[in-house]
């Protein structure tokens, strides 16, 4: 068939691209909403800011049904097991949106309970800063990504299989090591 | 006869200070006394409710001479009355007996300070962590526990991207 007798309604991709373009306009995020980022999240998703214009309002509490996880908040030492395990239970393909400053570093609460980032120990795809973001920032963070999967998808997601080493920094940095170590010397000068 | 009066003549010989700041009215016991003095308050004077139960580590505290200082919150519900009661119990294990028997409260409220001071309550029903993970093995908030923890936030296995 030549391209002269194709009709104005019909055009040509490839089925990665068609795959990608489908998948970023419907994402189905799953609001891990632990603190004050997720009132700002549920204002992104209700009428004012309105996040149904990117196909991204079904917000979905069965990691089953999702394949955008937000993690909006601070975690907690007790959590990230939680988090993991919600991770893990999500399909393929999936991504994940750090948004805010604690879950980004930590933020201000740099004590023994709070993870200082969730990225050192999930991968993350797009950071969000701000504390807490607006919803604007979110939105322009879903647009990014919603870019980021239309350029780098494939239609099995190969391009998931090769991310085999964590991008996030290192749970252990030399810093922390040093004061850990500080600390127990001063437990045993102590005791 | 007011509660600080009973309590003075019931228990003459165990010195117990009483004091006042900004209407609270306080007393510290002996950590010996403890269940007696708390039985009456709450038989005898009607100290029907405990509303709060907690700690305080005094470690390099100016002028502290004991370790830890538990803290007993009273509410007599009939008149309002409010009571705080404050015992001081020294390292090596500070032990105290549970008061669940007294006050069912006491049992979320006794594995708190048991999980941030570690601070044992013999007779509770059930001592276990309540706030922290179950393998944590720390104390957090002793003074001797560094704010940043000994690595405990750290401790976790690396989910990477392949790993689905």
């Amino acid at each position: 068939m030549a391209m002269k007798d194709v009709p104005d309604n019909i055009f040509m991709t490839t089925l990665d691209a068609a795959a990608s373009w489908a998948r970023s306009n419907s994402l189905w995020p799953m609001p891990f909403a632990t603190a004050c980022c997720g009132i700002e999240l549920m204002a992104t998703a209700s009428s004012r800011f309105d996040l149904a214009r990117f196909g991204a309002e079904v917000m979905r509490f069965s990691p089953r049904q999702c394949d955008l996880m937000i993690v909006a908040g601070r975690v907690a030492m007790k959590m990230l097991p939680v988090l993991q395990r919600i991770w893990q239970q999500m399909p393929e393909p999936k991504w994940c949106i750090s948004m805010g400053a604690c879950a980004c570093t930590g933020g201000v609460f740099d004590t023994y309970a709070v993870v200082q980032g969730v990225d050192r120990f999930i991968p993350v795809d797009l950071y969000v800063p701000g504390c807490p973001p607006r919803p604007e920032q979110l939105m322009a963070g879903i647009i990014a990504l919603q870019d980021k999967i239309k350029h780098g998808g494939t239609l099995n997601g190969t391009e998931f299989a090769r991310r085999d080493h964590s991008t996030g920094p290192v749970p252990f940095d030399k810093d922390e090591l040093i004061r850990i170590r500080e600390a127990n010397e001063q437990l045993v000068s102590l005791n | 006869m007011s509660t600080e009066e009973v309590l003075k003549s019931k228990f003459p010989e165990d010195g117990l200070t009483f004091s006042e700041f900004r209407d609270n009215r306080r007393v510290v016991v002996p950590a010996a006394k403890l269940i007696p003095i708390l039985s009456l308050l709450k038989s005898d004077l009607g100290f029907d409710m405990l509303a709060e139960l907690t700690a305080v580590d005094y470690l390099e505290y100016e002028g502290a001479t004991d370790r830890f200082g538990v803290i007993y919150v009273l509410l007599n519900n009939q008149t309002g009355e409010r009571l705080v009661l404050k015992t001081f119990i020294n390292d090596p294990s500070p032990t105290l007996p549970s008061v669940y028997s007294l006050w069912k409260s006491a049992d979320w409220l006794e594995r708190e300070v048991f999980d941030m001071f570690g601070i044992t309550f013999t007779g509770h029903p059930d001592l276990r962590r309540i706030l922290t993970p179950d393998e944590f093995t720390a104390h957090p908030l002793r003074k001797d526990y560094p704010l940043k923890g000994r690595g405990e936030r750290h401790n976790f296995p690396i989910v990477v991207r392949s790993d689905g």
